[in-house]
């Protein structure tokens, strides 16, 4: 069995015309796959958009494709931190009706309607030619207007060392609302490999919380394409704990007046973790805000990556964006890299970003110790203050609740 | 009781302390004044365990142990409390969490049981109370847009919860107005008994009128050059230190 890209490449031959969709569209995906490679495989292209990360490991690793699940789906899904919510639940990518409460009305499945989308780029973006070859099932999500889809949450639990490519859609109609709540999990050595696309109507709000917390051994690949109407919002927050190597990759296009995007994120790093939040802002529409702030928490030998480019369309006038990007650095082993781009083409705009990198501050640390907390209780004090910021960019105090819940549980896992 | 023998210590290799020799019988308070730069507030920091300060000689023991071995938080256990000149903000950080932490943390090492966040707001706000600060700074970030004198209070809110057995003050007076002033000597003074002590840095007089010391020590260029009673508080505010700094050189 080969691996890397000739080994998904051989697995697509024998799998093409009993997948579901348009076979034509994974032919050209294969394609374009075939000529990229794996970004950062020797045997594949030099991809600047995949400069600081490299799917080498990926490439090097065998994943078995009808492997029995060596784990307990339902112990793992037991131990989380879950809303009472309706929850659709995906385990090694397949749906599960019995662990599934579904939504009311509003879901489908990618494999009873495999719709490709409009949004998403697999001639650019390798992993995203990937899933479209390979993509099996998904989530299909549909608001109608005017209507609160209340909280739903998509859980996706990894139990096979095995390789997925989840394809999810999320529709909302004009006034619409949505908070999803997206939960990765699983144990053993896999690669989750998901796109979602999102369209967000005129006045619409999508509230889209991610909570990756994969495997020590996994790798975890998320490419989002969200398009934002007019007066619509797409608010969204990610908090990266867990995998070997993830990658979040968020393309959010706002492309009717007043519009807002939101793409905060948190990434806590140890050991040799790496993980790389990526995303692209385009204003296309005048009077449109951004807003994205990322924060860092790196201890051991870990790497964040950190790429944001905002591009501002000729006619969009009156834009509003704003970037920031910051690191604490736990150890001298740890690294990141911050690569923020502005690409402006109207002249009346207000664009900002920024970059922090920075230790611990050593008044602080003394001024907690000499009350009598303990230096690793210090330490973790000033480093949930330095996320406590970027947690506030969660309105919903059930959910950071939850997502606080989860920082917790890191901290407890790096001390054990 | 505190027993400081031959105390030197330096930062970046540049020499402050001198040689100190200072005894703070239990149950007294003493108060080191002396121009800028004369290492008052040095011998705080040393005392609580800086990192950044080199011991280069000399002892310090509190109750016959050996301060200068311990960790910063050890020695906040051991009943060391030092108030700080400049109270350092923490952003990110409820003021109320941070002080339940620091109680919490020392009752552990007393061996005593935790507070949970009820019995520990009805003690703060009592505290908040007797101090005259608004509930609502135990809402706030530590510090954080804190005026001058709120930080000021603040410290001696943390002492009055944490209850030391030897409060190092260093120039909590300053920037305080008189009835600000007053509240942070009667917090000091509501501490006082037999097995507690303190160590009050100041510029002025003024403080030691509302917390009379038992003692009072001139530190000058690293040394204590002359010790008295509270009358010599009220001598240097007349004449300065300007007759001593002559006697040293």
């Amino acid at each position: 069995m080969s691996t890397g890209a000739s080994g998904f490449l051989e697995r697509f031959e024998g799998v093409l015309g009993k997948l579901p969709g348009d076979s034509a569209l994974r032919a050209a995906a294969a394609a374009a796959f075939r000529a990229a490679g794996l970004p950062g495989d020797s045997r594949g292209r030099r991809i600047e958009a995949w400069k600081y990360t490299s799917l080498r490991a990926v490439a090097d690793a065998t994943f078995q494709r009808e492997a029995a699940p060596r784990h307990e789906a339902e112990t793992i899904l037991a131990g989380l931190p879950l809303l009472d919510a309706p929850r659709i639940v995906f385990v090694d990518g397949a749906w599960r009706d019995d662990l599934s409460a579904i939504p009311a009305a509003g879901f489908a499945r990618f494999a009873q309607q495999p719709d490709f989308g409009t949004l998403t780029w697999p001639d650019r973006e390798p992993m995203v030619a990937l899933n479209t070859m390979l993509a099996e099932d998904g989530a299909v999500l549909d608001v109608p207007a005017d209507h609160d889809g209340g909280v739903v949450q998509l859980v996706s639990i990894a139990a096979s060392d095995a390789d997925f490519h989840p394809r999810h859609s999320v529709r909302l109609g004009k006034g619409a609302r949505l908070t999803l709540v997206e939960v990765s999990v699983g144990q053993g050595t896999y690669l989750l490999n998901t796109v979602a696309e999102i369209h967000v109507a005129e006045g619409a709000t999508l509230t889209h919380i991610r909570l990756q917390d994969e495997a020590a051994t996994a790798f975890h690949v998320s490419t989002a394409y969200a398009d934002v109407e007019a007066g619509a919002t797409y608010d969204s927050f990610t908090l990266n704990l867990g995998a070997r190597l993830s990658r979040t990759e968020v393309h959010a296009q706002l492309t009717g007046k007043g519009g807002a995007a939101h793409l905060n994120a948190a990434q806590l790093l140890a050991g040799s973790q790496h993980a790389d939040f990526t995303s692209v802002v385009g204003h296309t529409a005048p009077g449109c805000q951004s807003r994205q702030t990322v924060k860092n928490v790196l201890a051991g030998k870990s790497r964040g990556v950190f790429q944001g480019k905002i591009e501002v369309a000729r006619q969009a006038q009156k834009t509003d964006g704003y970037q920031m990007n910051q690191a604490l650095l736990l150890s001298p082993f740890a690294e990141v890299d911050s690569k923020p781009e502005l690409e402006i083409f109207a002249d009346d705009v207000k664009c900002s970003h920024g970059a922090t990198v920075g230790e611990l501050d050593a008044e602080q640390m003394f001024y907690l110790r000499s009350r009598g907390v303990p230096e690793a209780e210090a330490r973790s004090i000033l480093v949930r203050a330095f996320l406590a910021e970027a947690l506030d960019a969660v309105a919903d105090e059930t959910i950071r609740a939850r997502l606080e819940a989860a920082v917790e549980g890191w901290w407890e896992r790096q001390a054990a | 009781m505190l027993e400081i023998r031959g105390l030197a210590a330096s930062i970046n290799e540049k020499p402050i302390l001198k040689g100190i020799d200072l005894t703070v019988p239990a149950g007294e308070v003493h108060a080191i004044m002396g121009p800028n730069g004369s290492g008052k507030s040095t011998l705080g920091y040393v005392l609580s365990g800086r990192e950044d300060y080199v011991v280069t000689g000399g002892t310090a023991t509190f109750n016959g142990v050996d301060l200068l071995t311990m960790e910063p938080e050890q020695r906040a256990a051991a009943g060391l409390f030092l108030a700080f000149q400049a109270p350092i903000e923490l952003p990110g950080v409820n003021n109320a969490n941070f002080l339940r932490t620091a109680l919490n943390a020392i009752r552990r090492a007393h061996g005593e049981s935790e507070l949970d966040a009820v019995q520990f707001l009805k003690l703060a706000k009592a505290e908040t109370k007797r101090l005259a600060m608004p509930d609502d700074m135990l809402k706030r970030n530590v510090n954080v847009g804190f005026s001058g004198g709120e930080k000021k209070r603040n410290e001696v809110l943390q002492m009055a919860l944490l209850r030391p057995r030897l409060a190092i003050l260093d120039e909590t007076d300053s920037g305080l107005d008189i009835d600000a002033l007053k509240i942070v000597a009667d917090g000091v003074n509501a501490l006082r008994r037999p097995e507690f002590s303190a160590l009050v840095i100041t510029h002025h007089q003024r403080l030691l009128d509302y917390l009379v010391p038992n003692r009072v020590h001139v530190l000058l260029h690293g040394r204590i050059v002359r010790s008295g009673g509270p009358e010599l508080a009220k001598e240097l505010e007349k004449s300065g230190y300007a007759e001593l700094i002559a006697e040293a050189a």
